[in-house]
């Protein structure tokens, strides 16, 4: 059975930027990831942004963290090429209550060490943001939010980890666990495949299942309500969104509905926020479509059902209490528990990996520096990037820039084999490395050769293929196989 | 980086496409193809059946052997150049056109006149191609889940019907086996008989219309001759499964309220959406063509130029057709126009095209009465024996009795300068204080 | 003997026709705009038939499916036999558009020719 010294449970951004932080030391990692690929889980459907820190009270470790956490991203940038930027962000008031409540959020921020918050008239909020609803009263800026392509983020992490010696176990889901007080290796994890490791230290970043994964392993009783979030795609080429983060004034326990430029040139508003029972239900409603729409309008009167290309739903693990819990368990030896990680998680990640990193210190793992640890990753150079005299010299050097998969988002077939060759094996994965399959045809025209192009790749028959790993088949038989007598 | 110089380039090797430029090429002008495909023919190669040709070729075919025989036609051609397996990266019209998204803002030199296309290939590289004139004949795209907003889960197994045709014709991959249609235009009407040939079984068309809108030829053949339901005013309310799709709900519309108390289950794999084309026009907007939002398409004057000088259009790109026979007349007619334009003719006084009583759209959106018009149009209604009137200033040029139209099936007629005698005075003086030509169905 | 109501599927315009039998043996058909639906009614009430296109795999990489047709209707009990033949056989290629694939199918006098040329 292998050994490691730290198994990190759950592949979203939490475990993924905790994972790569603990690569920088000589350590045997191990990062296990139920899903048939990271950021499959909560991650999979985050609105992107960077916050900016002024929306929790300073005595929280939400906002300490997120502090911290979005003043990283420029260093990770250079390191890991995801694509982000500080294309700031506003919160708009629309009545002197409204503004009260921004002064609040103005003096938190200030409190939270929020580095160029503003307090904004309307004129410098209209001047700062002109596709706003020019009925706003006034507001508040923060230049250092941000906006991210969260899954690019999320799978540069773990290439990262990996590249430095972590092991990333897919479809690796824990199921079991065995406990010894004895043994160096104090647990025993087992998966639902029948796997098994041995690890001294396990840290708890299950997202949505972090109270399973807590009572498995003999920690704490948590409780993670799942919350379900939908938001809607826009297409790229409408006029009047605007090019920063737009924010409503929040109510007690919501952000409130944005509209969110993406990094990419797209937009999207929501997220709603409803409370399921189900930890899978990702089911999209219509009623949402009108009410998310009409309270984006308010902000930004462009907003149009016209343009929606698509839509998606996620789910945030809410814990009770509406703050992170990051500590080590209470219940549990060299057991890390990181839950009840929602927003601002993604912001707050590279944060909350050096707290992990410092807590598993404290408790007694010891931290070697790698002298061979290599913060960088290869950056892949992206067809839709690049003007006419690059792409050229690019093609001359690897052909296969030349052959265009996806034409909407100009993706090549370099771009989808450096997405299988990094593990990303299913039409979401493709998908969300290289952007093939998300735009105005949504996977119309590209699906038959991005589907060719995996089967040769990660040499998988057709049928074996599928949309995010297990049971979502994406083809079901050759011409031939069904026997016909379809006339009554 | 290679450079190439033509008298025009086609964008799209398809119906469309390989019509213009056999017109082109045969009136002695050099022209570019630029497909994507590693073959020619376009969507014709996927539609497998027949019903294509009736009127063009006076044959029923199916559509690869129509593609075949407008392939044969340009084969002879030594003014064509194809350039196939290559994808359009860039266009510049004369203003510099719009940068790409997520490209840096690419303001390049004026080309006086000249458009630019930046082809690329993995054999040739980037290719800058320079042309004189454009003839825009990318076709269209399908109106996808995301643009209705089918609410449920996201599982596997949902497809637009040409991608399913495509993986069943050309690649020999079945999508599922239990499958149920969205839409009854003609690609769903002929994938339900095509998915059953293949063995699977089809559990249902749903049409939100009170009428079919794809040929009755075709409720007959592919739904009737299976016993295949087709629910009429009703809609797919729901998607169910969660790593693949396990069933849709079904939704009665009664006088245009939904009825979800009667709404019923259709266990199902598969779900293949027929909901509707978009003209593709990405690269028409990024040369600063400007659209119609009627037809999604350019708007074009009598030549079918776009507001592009030198930038024309036809085939589906211009508006979503239903025979490929119209898309041959259209183009070739397009490509010859491309000549005239190319010789440098005096361009013919135009008047404004204007879509009257039940008429969504008519095209092109100019006439020239010293020239033969071909026009185009949709009705928004369903009607027995309509009426349709072409007039200028209150003056009737055209009266016709057609025995039925409906949305699905585009009407022609033709205008020569013989009908316009005399309609607006002499030509470009403006006889008539209104010369604008109002097309009406009633 | 009951008229019956059938579409014309003989072109895209679909006449809508009256097929009666009566007296019978004799069958008369209304509706058409042609003579090929005079026929199409006749025979729908008689013996059904129907064109078939579909695909037979090749030996080839690039053009892995070759698109094929009847050369006229097929009797319809006919049709399920014919598909199952075609989905198991495996073509030779080259082959050039309106050559005959399977002759005399099934008895049928019908042929199946292929619809495209293929290297």
């Amino acid at each position: 059975m292998e050994s490691y010294d730290v198994a990190i449970v759950g592949a979203g951004v939490t475990g993924a930027a905790i994972a790569r932080r603990l690569s920088a030391y000589s350590l045997d990692v191990a990062l296990l990831e139920k899903e048939c690929d990271v950021s499959f889980g909560v991650s999979k459907a985050n609105s992107g942004i960077i916050h900016a820190g002024f929306h929790h009270s300073p005595s929280s470790l939400k906002a300490r963290l997120e502090v911290l956490g979005n003043m990283m991203y420029d260093a990770l940038q250079r390191e890991l090429h995801f694509p982000f930027r500080r294309c700031g962000i506003v919160v708009a008031a629309f009545s002197i209550e409204e503004m009260k409540t921004v002064e609040r959020l103005y003096t938190q921020g200030l409190e939270n060490k929020v580095i160029g918050i503003e307090l904004c008239s309307r004129d410098r909020i209209l001047s700062l943001e002109p596709k706003l609803n020019p009925d706003v009263v006034g507001g508040l800026h923060a230049p250092s939010g941000g906006i991210i392509e969260p899954y690019r983020f999320v799978f540069s992490l773990v290439e990262s980890a990996c590249k430095n010696g972590v092991t990333l176990k897919r479809e690796f889901e824990v199921v079991e666990a065995e406990v010894s007080r004895v043994r160096r290796h104090r647990f025993v994890l087992r998966s639902r495949s029948g796997d098994a490791i041995r690890t001294r230290w396990v840290v708890n970043a299950a997202g949505l299942f972090a109270d399973e994964v807590s009572r498995i392993l003999g920690g704490e009783e948590l409780k993670i309500i799942p919350r379900k979030g939908e938001e809607f795609l826009m297409d790229r080429n409408a006029k009047g969104y605007p090019s920063r983060v737009v924010f409503p004034v929040p109510s007690p326990d919501s952000k409130g509905m944005l509209v969110i430029p993406t990094v990419e040139g797209t937009t999207m508003i929501g997220p709603t926020a409803v409370e399921v029972e189900d930890k899978e239900d990702l089911r999209t409603t219509l009623e949402n479509f009108e009410r998310v729409c009409s309270s984006a309008r308010r902000l930004v009167p462009s907003v149009s059902e016209r343009d929606i290309i698509t839509s998606f739903a996620g789910l945030r693990p809410t814990l009770a209490g509406n703050d992170f819990y990051i500590a080590v368990s209470k219940a549990q030896p060299h057991l890390i528990q990181v839950a009840g990680i929602q927003s601002p998680g993604l912001t707050a990640s590279p944060a909350i990996a050096e707290y992990v990193k410092d807590l598993l210190k404290q408790d007694g793992l010891p931290l070697v520096e790698r002298p061979d640890f290599d913060p960088t990753i290869e950056e892949v150079p992206r067809l839709r990037e690049l003007d006419p005299e690059e792409a050229d010299r690019l093609v001359q050097a690897n052909p296969d820039y030349g052959e265009v998969v996806c034409r909407c988002e100009t993706v090549s077939e370099a771009e989808v084999v450096a997405a299988i060759r990094r593990g990303h094996t299913t039409l979401d994965g493709v998908k969300f490395y290289t952007r093939a399959g998300m735009g105005r045809c949504q996977g119309g025209f590209c699906t038959y050769k991005t589907l060719k192009i995996i089967e040769r790749e990660a040499k998988l028959s057709l049928g074996e293929i599928t949309k995010r790993g297990e049971g979502s088949f994406v083809l079901g038989s050759t011409v031939g196989d069904l026997p016909v007598g379809g006339e009554s | 980086m290679k450079k190439r110089s033509y008298d025009s380039i086609v964008i799209g090797g398809g119906s469309a496409g390989l019509a213009a430029a056999a017109e082109i090429a045969g009136r002695g002008y050099h022209v570019a193809v630029i497909e994507r495909e590693l073959t020619l023919g376009g969507i014709l190669n996927q539609c497998i059946h027949n019903g294509f040709g009736l009127h063009y070729f006076k044959e029923e075919l199916t559509g690869p052997e129509y593609a075949e025989r407008m392939i044969d036609m340009t084969a002879h051609l030594p003014g064509i150049d194809f350039f196939l397996d290559s994808a359009v990266l860039e266009v510049k019209g004369p203003r510099g056109g719009e940068p790409r998204s997520g490209a840096e803002n690419a303001e390049g030199p004026l080309h006086n006149g000249g458009l630019v296309v930046y082809g690329i290939s993995k054999h040739e590289g980037i290719t800058e191609f320079t042309a004189s004139s454009i003839v825009l004949a990318m076709g269209c795209r399908e109106r996808n889940r995301g643009n209705i907003g089918i609410p449920g889960t996201r599982p596997a197994g949902v497809f637009t019907a040409g991608l399913a045709q495509r993986l069943v014709n050309i690649d020999g991959y079945v999508p599922g086996k239990d499958v149920v249609i969205v839409g009854s235009g003609d690609i769903g009407l002929i994938m339900a008989r095509r998915m059953t040939w293949v063995g699977a079984r089809v559990h249902g068309v749903v049409e939100i219309q009170p009428y079919p809108s794809g040929l009755t030829r075709n409720i007959a053949q592919c739904l009737n001759d299976f016993n295949i339901p087709l629910y009429l005013s009703h809609v797919v309310s729901e998607i169910h499964g969660s790593r693949r799709v396990e069933g849709v709900t079904i939704m009665p519309i009664e006088d245009r309220h939904e009825q979800s108390a009667k709404s019923f289950r259709l266990d199902c794999d598969t779900l293949l959406l027929s909901v509707g084309l978009v003209p593709d026009n990405e690269l028409s907007r990024r040369l600063g063509v400007v659209l119609n939002p009627e037809t999604g398409g350019p708007y074009v004057d009598a030549s079918l130029m776009t507001s592009v000088p030198g930038v024309f259009a036809c085939g589906n790109v211009l508006h979503v057709h239903d025979l490929v026979d119209w898309v041959t007349e259209e183009s070739t007619r397009c490509g010859g126009n491309v000549c005239d334009y190319l010789a440098g003719g005096k361009t013919p006084w135009q008047g404004a095209v204007a879509a009257g009583a039940n008429v969504k759209y008519v095209l092109p959106n100019r006439y020239a009465p010293s020239r033969k018009n071909v026009f185009y149009l949709r009705t928004l209604v369903v009607k027995n024996r309509a009426l349709l009137r072409a007039t200028i200033g209150g003056r009737t040029l055209l009266e016709r009795r057609l025995p039925h139209v409906q949305p699905s099936e585009m009407v022609t007629f033709t205008l020569g300068p013989d009908a316009f005698n005399g309609a607006h005075g002499t030509a470009g003086q403006g006889g008539l204080a209104d010369g604008r030509l109002e097309v009406s169905i009633e | 003997m009951a008229a019956r109501s059938l579409v014309c599927i003989s072109c895209p315009i679909g006449c809508r026709l009256t097929v009666t039998e009566d007296p019978p043996g004799t069958i008369t058909v209304t509706g058409n705009q042609c003579a090929r639906g005079e026929v199409y009614g006749r025979e729908e009430m008689l013996a059904p038939k129907r064109v078939v296109t579909a695909t037979v795999l090749t030996d080839s990489g690039e053009v892995r499916r070759l698109p094929v047709k009847t050369t006229a209707p097929l009797p319809k009990e006919l049709i399920n036999g014919l598909l199952s033949a075609l989905y198991r056989m495996r073509l030779p290629l080259p082959v050039r558009c309106g050559q005959v694939i399977l002759h005399d199918v099934e008895g049928s006098g019908v042929d199946l020719v292929a619809t495209r040329s293929a290297e």
